[in-house]
């Protein structure tokens, strides 16, 4: 009866730590998926090119440099441009003026521009706009949140969303003629 | 004699005050090191992984010549860490804040750490425990016991018979 009874306990004591380490392996296992899974996903993120064609635009506002608190889906119903730049960026200056001719050109054809400042000091980029002489809104992307709704890899970058919300045309890298601007813009308002 | 003295000296006194006033209400212009003692504590988004200070673009140049500016009018290293994270996000900072996902940077180290050491402390008792329990079980485990004893018991039967 002696025997048994140890026979039992010992029993017990080989399935107790078997438990035990199966609990610990899980446990670990689980920390180190875990950590991979957010590895993958910031890689997966970090490795994804800009917002594409076809996709609704993120939702976001843009205070101007004026104050003026403009949120992207009050524009429904209009095509919509939206262009980054930075006052340090030198391709942003070869599309700049041309920017400025499209957006006179078709201001009063249903089609808003805006300009989002991204990542620049507020003196040099209302000198910038000054030396373009650019009237259409633009304001800083505060805490860089437009740019990274908008996953954009640099400036500029340009979008074209059309009246209902849908991006339909992606320009990386500067326009190289206001006939290209005007192009993309004719193709968004006869969408 | 005594009152002209002290009317010189009065007078010397204000002229000196009159003459150092401007020199004390002017700001002195902060040095490179002031700059980049901040900078060095913010990344430009647009450089990945290049200190502030140390950025040759000249998107850097202006965050720097702001951060003078800012020395200038008397602001100190917070609102100017503040200011930069306002304009441009928690991704400046060199050192994130413990919040959101960023907890984990904090966190998991330590963690990692104090489970690695459980688990070689465990491994390390189960290698000096494995002889002990070997003899144990060599002992009393039911396999060995019931079932080499009923095979030992059949073998004798089929001697004898």
């Amino acid at each position: 009866m002696e025997k048994l009874s140890g026979i039992q306990e010992n029993r017990e004591f080989v399935e107790a730590r078997e438990t035990s380490r199966n609990w610990g392996t899980m446990l670990v296992w689980a920390l180190v998926l875990g950590l991979l899974a957010i590895l993958g996903l910031g890689l997966a993120r970090a490795q994804e090119g800009p917002i594409g064609i076809g996709r609704n635009v993120p939702e976001f506002t843009l205070t101007t440099f004026d104050g003026e608190q403009l949120n992207i889906n009050k524009s429904r119903g209009k095509v919509v441009l939206v262009n980054f730049w930075a006052s340090w960026c030198k391709p942003c200056q070869q599309e700049a003026a041309e920017l400025e001719e499209a957006y006179q050109n078709f201001k009063d054809r249903d089609v808003i521009f805006l300009g989002v400042d991204y990542v620049d000091t507020e003196k040099e980029a209302l000198a910038y706009l000054e030396k373009f002489q650019i009237t259409y809104a633009n304001g800083p992307d505060l805490g860089t949140k437009i740019s990274q709704a908008f996953r954009i890899r640099g400036v500029p970058e340009t979008f074209i969303i059309d009246r209902n919300g849908i991006i339909v045309d992606i320009k990386i890298g500067p326009y190289t003629s206001l006939a290209e601007i005007e192009n993309a813009l004719q193709t968004a308002l006869e969408q | 004699m005594r009152d002209s003295f002290v009317r010189v000296f009065g007078l010397a006194l204000v002229l000196i005050a009159l003459v150092a006033a401007p020199a004390f209400a002017q700001d002195p212009e902060p040095s490179d090191d002031e700059v980049n003692r901040i900078a060095k504590q913010l990344y430009c988004p647009v450089c990945p992984n290049t200190p502030l200070d140390v950025c040759s673009t000249q998107a850097c140049a202006q965050w720097r010549a702001t951060i003078r500016e800012q020395l200038e009018l008397g602001w100190n290293e917070d609102q100017i860490r503040q200011y930069f994270v306002e304009q441009y996000g928690d991704r400046v900072l060199a050192t994130p804040p413990a919040r959101g996902i960023n907890w984990l940077i904090y966190v998991l180290p330590p963690v990692v750490i104090i489970v690695g050491g459980l688990l070689l402390l465990r491994t390390i008792r189960s290698w000096i425990g494995t002889n002990n329990g070997r003899l144990v079980q060599e002992e009393l485990l039911p396999e060995k016991d019931v079932y080499v004893n009923q095979l030992e018991d059949e073998l004798r039967r089929r001697e004898s018979g």
